[in-house]
């Protein structure tokens, strides 16, 4: 089969290659880019360890053809912080409220927080729960994620109306 | 070289961040950014790919597998089959249980899911290709898919290998299916007390199969350096010593030339313990091929074929007086293991802890028997989020006991504090043959009932019953009670090996000249934290700062031996190896201290990082000073340098403990069950950080909830697995998971050398019983006495409908 | 889980679209969100050679509504249709049934057209598009068809639609001002598929049910719509013993497998309940 030509935007860099059409976007993001924050938790879309940003909507990457995301910009974990390193209030809430254990579900969780709290600024509780249904974590219960995503909620709050 | 700025002695103890404070967790900055390092993630020059060919038969022979079209397909570059391991005698390979499992098919196939060739080609699109394109003619066989089925006259003879071979590793085998009959206590005195009895009460109770899922699977990188004649490998291993000695007996490299690295573990729950085919393909692999191979399972593969955990088929027998007093115990237990006995259990231990069985109770007299057997189904039998069949254990009783309060018309509460040992009974010698360490169970019980107002909750319930009767509500309320004693820390090395390895571990510390740190573990963390634990160990030992102390674990050219973590025994061994490897430091800092000082040692008394001299604390030495010194000065009569190694082998186990209660509501006509409150006491000794602990009982009684309300891994009768994907095996999201209540009392343990217990594993053996009692406790008073979990919604139904509760 | 190999297409309008389906015939499927298709084809139950996807074809994303008349183009996302504000007004039972598919990143790809073409009867919205009285317009190498929602589902993954037609948007005439509507879907688990689920679409007038349309999910081999249930509604005031008797007519149309969510008893039974909670939700919502 014919590789086709890949151009996205990851993280803020073009990339600019040439792949096999079936290789999924997950594989791409961490064996072409070496970006292996997204990971593989479930292979069927049920677990979210591979979730990234395209066009500015959360999705699988585990279930999207590279071509299909041909065009688009993706933002994986590794793009979150600020160039100058300075880590997004989301990584720091995670961190401080213990919001993670093996680790191995965190790059996604965060991924998909960082759109939800673009979404929705203020969600409930349950508007959290509902919007990380799509990511599954085997260590914590997710009681402290959400606790974390409740902080940055109000972190990044506080700092846009110090900015206004 | 005395601290200039003069701070408090509090200043000082906080500072340390040691035992007891809420240490941020040192780990998070790479793994919030996505820079963790897991096995998939490692990627080296050269490397191929492996990928499994695996039966889709319960039972079949194997008559021909051709491999010629696949290794036409591109990037293919070789097909193992059993046929190509023999020569090597590497077709089997040995379990922790001391049986022997193919590790390619040999002639049949046991399990759906068996791997049966190995592909191994450039990269992980052309390995699939070329699984997709091997032809293997199977010719299906009878199936056993019920354990109680396996020692039927008539059953199918499943393991070839072993046919006819009436010693197992456990002694007898009575039944070509057969593996093990173990058993402990006083079968006799038991009879008698249940004979003698004025209430017994019997119940056949399953604790079903499920599996442990962590959310990374596993996997490994092969490397055979041909030139150095060293082999590397990469893997999700909760054992990496016990991983090297065992790669080095079965492929005759010498131990030196192995080195097995753990890099970050992605959970594992007990599903990385064991020893799996395609580490062994893997590596012959790389060994034939000369680059290095990666394997690494999908999540089907992982529910199919890598280590299932309990599937324990019990008969508990509770003999007691009419007053509620337990007076006996009886426990027998059919372990349906699958088609290889492949458990993670001590050598000794072929039902693992399982005579933990008397729980938290002063039972008198008391008796267990366990038959292992092999059915068509995934080997495995790894303690998931347990010590070693401590949860089916810990189920077994605290239904029982459930039982014998609502025979007696009795409150589930009242009936545990009645037959608790006593705080005074403590070091305490069950019936079964362990010395319970320490415990005050009443206390920890009235703290958990006054915490959740259990007389409120049970007013309410008589409401809430009341109204259901008339007709006005739809939905049952249920509370749940367990109590749990937990048997983790394996083990003393007298009686717990693992293939002959001792159970002890270790830790060895170097102070650097500076006053920092390294320190290296037996261990491996995979989500417990050990990098930020282990070091408030040390600091609070030692008094240096724990962000002053790296810690390393999981390579084993670095590490020193250790067994692993599994079993809550990092903290109760590794962290009592830590504190004494810290204590060896301690004892030459005093010396090296002395001689600054110019005193002798014993005018010397320890100040949370100095030594000072007794009634002239203004005379000190820093822990900083000392290990500059230590590799500065000449000290007369003391080697240079600061370093010490400890290898720790445990007196005893250690037995922490705890009061669970939970609250559900369940929509009789949905079989829908709520957990509108639950709170967990746990009592696990002295307390490392708090906020590790909490995280730990958040995520194990997300799994206790996981198991009860929906796991099931089960096989129809022609061998067919179901729940083999995150689709059908119920991992609960944030939406299904509560918010967990927490509490703790604080127990130590006399014997560790901190007072710690471990608590990993505590909140799975408790949330089980705590939140299958709720579901019963709702239809008690309905007549409801046992009815097996998993509590999913047509189960559920089933239990409203039978009682007559449905439209 | 790794798919076979394909040859990947992206045309940009419906005419490309459907000169490919033609040329490459059978050998070529079309990907919308790919959320059903390419999971079977990581399990190798799907091998394509071709691939089409649709995201390049404009005239396929766009949400009409013209006075009460509704056309949802194929390639609308269920998270846009969730996030139409215009369209959750008049036919909120849209928004209620997209919250319960799968969860936000699958939303955010999954699209309508994907959901009710590819005949996989644990999908939401064919049986919501029944209970709406909805059409199917289907473009092919002949032109454009139309199918009613109702006459579409054949047997599982079994459709009306030609191997090479292209489902191009789905139209419908929004309930009457003043309905009320339920989706109710009993679950194993937040984005499971249903174990099994009601759309009730009710009209009430002077406290008696002038109009009703009930659909059921996953409890049968397609989805069902429960046209006897809805008549037994239609002139009561919606009294327990009319409920009752629609809840027996719609289980008595269910034919659900017994899988992990359950035996087929069980399944039917949960069938009534749903039914039954969502023309009360409906009815309370109605006005």
């Amino acid at each position: 089969m014919s590789e086709i030509d890949i151009s996205m935007t990851i993280n803020g860099q073009k990339v600019e290659g040439k792949a096999d059409p079936r290789t999924l976007l997950i594989h791409f993001l961490r064996e072409d880019q070496l970006l292996t924050g997204p990971h593989i938790g479930c292979d069927t879309t049920h677990c979210g360890a591979c979730t990234v940003d395209m066009d500015g909507l959360s999705v699988k990457s585990c279930t999207v053809f590279v071509g299909q995301a041909n065009g688009k910009d993706i933002l994986t974990i590794e793009g979150m912080a600020e160039a100058d390193g300075t880590l997004h209030a989301l990584q720091t809430a995670f961190s401080d409220n213990h919001g993670l254990q093996c680790g191995f579900c965190t790059p996604g969780m965060i991924t998909r927080a960082y759109r939800l709290l673009q979404e929705n600024p203020d969600p409930t509780e349950e508007e959290i729960r509902y919007g990380i249904s799509g990511n599954l974590c085997r260590c914590t219960g997710y009681q402290n994620i959400v606790k974390a995503i409740q902080v940055a909620a109000k972190e990044l709050s506080s700092v846009k109306e110090a900015a206004e | 070289m005395n601290d200039q700025t003069p701070i408090t002695r509090e200043q000082r103890i906080e500072k340390l961040q040691g035992q007891g404070c809420s240490r941020k967790r040192v780990e998070d900055v790479r793994f919030t950014q996505g820079k963790g390092n897991y096995v998939d993630d490692i990627k080296l020059p050269g490397m191929l790919f492996g990928d499994f060919v695996r039966s889709p038969y319960g039972h079949a022979n194997v008559k021909s597998i051709n491999t010629e079209a696949a290794l036409k397909v591109p990037g293919v570059l070789a097909v193992i089959t059993a046929e190509d391991l023999k020569p090597l005698n590497l077709h089997y390979m040995p379990t922790l249980a001391g049986d022997v499992q193919a590790v390619l098919a040999d002639e049949k196939v046991l399990f759906q899911g068996q791997e049966v060739a190995f592909v191994v080609a450039t990269d992980r699109y052309a390995a699939a290709d070329g699984v997709e394109a091997v032809e293997v003619d199977y010719e299906a066989l009878p199936v056993i898919n019920d354990p109680h089925k396996s020692m039927d006259d008539d059953a199918p003879t499943l393991r070839e290998d072993i046919a006819g071979k009436m010693e197992g590793a456990h002694g007898a085998r009575k039944h070509n299916n057969h593996i093990f009959f173990w058993e402990e206590g006083d079968k006799e005195g038991t009879d008698k007390a249940l004979a003698d009895a004025e209430v017994v009460v019997e119940e056949q109770i399953t604790y079903q199969r499920v599996h442990p899922c962590p959310l990374e699977t596993c996997g490994c990188v092969a490397s055979m350096d041909k030139i150095t004649g060293k082999l590397t490998v990469w893997g999700t291993f909760q054992a990496p010593h016990a991983v090297r000695t065992v790669a080095s007996l079965i492929t005759n490299i010498a131990e030196h030339n192995i080195r097995i690295i753990s890099p970050d573990i992605g959970g594992g729950f007990g599903n990385k313990v064991g020893v799996y085919p395609g580490y062994i393909c893997s590596i012959v692999a790389s060994i034939v091929t000369g680059a290095p191979v990666k394997w690494v399972e999908d999540r089907i593969e992982n529910l199919t074929a890598t280590a299932f955990a309990r599937d324990y088929h019990m008969t508990g027998k509770l003999a007691a007086t009419k007053e509620g007093i337990i007076t006996g115990l009886s426990a027998y237990v059919l372990a349906d293991h699958g088609a290889f006995d492949a458990c993670a259990d001590p050598t000794k231990f072929p039902a693992g802890f399982f005579s933990i069985v008397t729980g938290a109770y002063d039972i008198p007299v008391a008796h267990v028997g366990v038959d292992g057997v092999y059915t068509n189904k995934a080997p495995g039998g790894v303690a998931y989020r347990c010590s070693f069949r401590v949860t089916e254990a810990a189920y077994l009783i605290e239904r029982m006991i459930d039982i014998l309060a609502r025979k007696l018309d009795m409150d589930p509460a009242e009936i545990r504090m009645k037959n608790f040992i006593k705080k005074e009974q403590f070091p305490y010698d069950s019936a079964l043959g362990w010395e319970y360490d320490s415990g005050d169970y009443h206390t920890a019980m009235e703290k958990a009932l006054d915490t959740i107002d259990y007389k409120a909750l049970r007013a309410e319930q008589a409401e809430n019953r009341a109204a259901f009767d008339r007709g006005e509500t739809r939905t049952l309320m249920g509370i749940g009670v367990a109590f749990f004693t937990e048997i983790v820390g394996a083990g003393p090395v007298k009686n717990c090996d693992i293939l002959g390895l001792g159970m002890f571990d270790s830790c060895e510390i170097r102070i650097h000249p500076t006053g920092s740190a390294t320190a290296r573990l037996g261990t491996i963390s995979q989500g417990q934290g050990h990098a930020t634990t282990f070091p408030q160990i040390i600091a609070s030992e030692i008094g240096i700062p724990a962000e002053d102390i790296t810690l390393e674990e999981g390579d084993t050219d670095t590490a020193p031996y250790g067994l692993g973590t599994y079993g809550s025994r990092s903290t109760p061994v590794a962290g009592a190896a830590t504190a004494m490897a810290a204590r060896k430091i301690k004892a030459k800092a005093q010396m090296i201290a002395a001689y600054l000082l110019e005193v002798h040692d014993s005018d010397l008394e320890w100040d949370v990082d100095r030594f000072q001299v007794k009634g002239n604390p203004e005379l000190h030495k820093t822990m900083k000073e000392i290990a500059f010194a230590a590799y500065t000065q000449a000290i007369p009569g003391l080697e240079p340098g600061l370093e010490a190694v400890s290898y720790y082998d445990p007196p005893n186990m250690t037995y922490p403990f705890g009061a669970y209660i939970g609250v559900v509501d369940i929509d009789v006509d949905t079989g829908e069950v709520d957990v509108r409150r639950f709170y967990a006491l746990d009592d696990c000794g002295t307390r490392i950080n708090p906020m590790i602990i909490e995280g730990q009982v958040h995520g194990g009684l997300t799994e206790a909830l996981a198991i009860v309300m929906g796991q099931d891994i089960s096989y129809d009768e022609i061998g067919n697995m179901s729940g083999s994907s995150l689709m059908d095996f119920f991992l609960p999201t944030a939406v299904e998971t509560p918010n967990w209540e927490t509490g703790f009392t604080e127990t130590p343990s006399p014997h560790h050398p901190i007072g710690a217990k471990g608590v990993g594993e505590s909140p799975n053996v408790g949330g089980v019983p705590a939140l299958s009692n709720a579901v019963h406790d709702a239809f008690a008073h309905k007549g409801l006495t046992h009815t097996q979990m998993p509590h999913d919604h047509w189960r559920v139904w089933k239990t409203a409908q039978s009682l007559g509760l449905t439209e | 889980m790794i798919p076979g190999s394909f040859e990947y297409h992206r045309p940009s309008s419906l005419d490309d679209a459907v000169g490919l389906m033609s040329s490459l015939g059978e050998d070529a499927l079309l990907v919308a969100g790919g959320h059903s298709l390419i999971p079977m084809m990581k399990l190798r139950m799907a091998a394509p050679e071709h691939l089409i996807d649709l995201q390049d074809v404009q005239s396929l994303k766009s949400i009409s509504i013209d006075g009460g008349k509704v056309a949802l183009g194929a390639m609308v996302t269920q998270a846009e249709l969730i996030a139409s504000e215009e369209l959750c007004a008049i036919c909120p039972l849209l928004k209620e049934a997209s919250l319960q598919i799968a969860d936000p990143q699958i939303r955010n790809l999954g699209t309508i057209g994907g959901n009710v073409a590819n005949g996989d009867p644990g999908n939401d919205m064919p049986a919501v598009m029944q209970t709406l009285g909805a059409t199917y317009m289907l473009t092919g190498p002949d032109g454009e068809r139309e199918v009613a929602a109702k006459d579409f589902y054949e047997a599982a993954y079994f459709t009306a639609r030609e191997d090479n037609e292209i489902l191009t948007a789905i139209c419908f005439d929004a309930p009457a001002k003043g309905h009320g509507s339920a989706y109710l879907k009993q679950k194993r688990k937040i984005g499971d598929y249903a174990t099994a689920a009601a759309a009730v679409v009710l009209e009430i007038s002077g406290g008696n049910c002038t109009a009703a349309s009930i659909g059921l999910t996953n409890v049968g081999d397609t989805p069902l719509l429960a046209e006897e249930a809805s008549a037994i509604l239609v002139g009561s005031s919606l009294d327990d013993d009319t409920v009752k008797k629609a809840m027996e007519a719609a289980r008595a149309i269910t034919d659900p497998a017994s899988d992990g969510r359950g035996p087929k008893e069980f399944r039917t039974h949960i069938a009534g309940i749903m039914v039954q909670r969502a023309i009360a939700l409906a009815q309370s919502r109605a006005k």
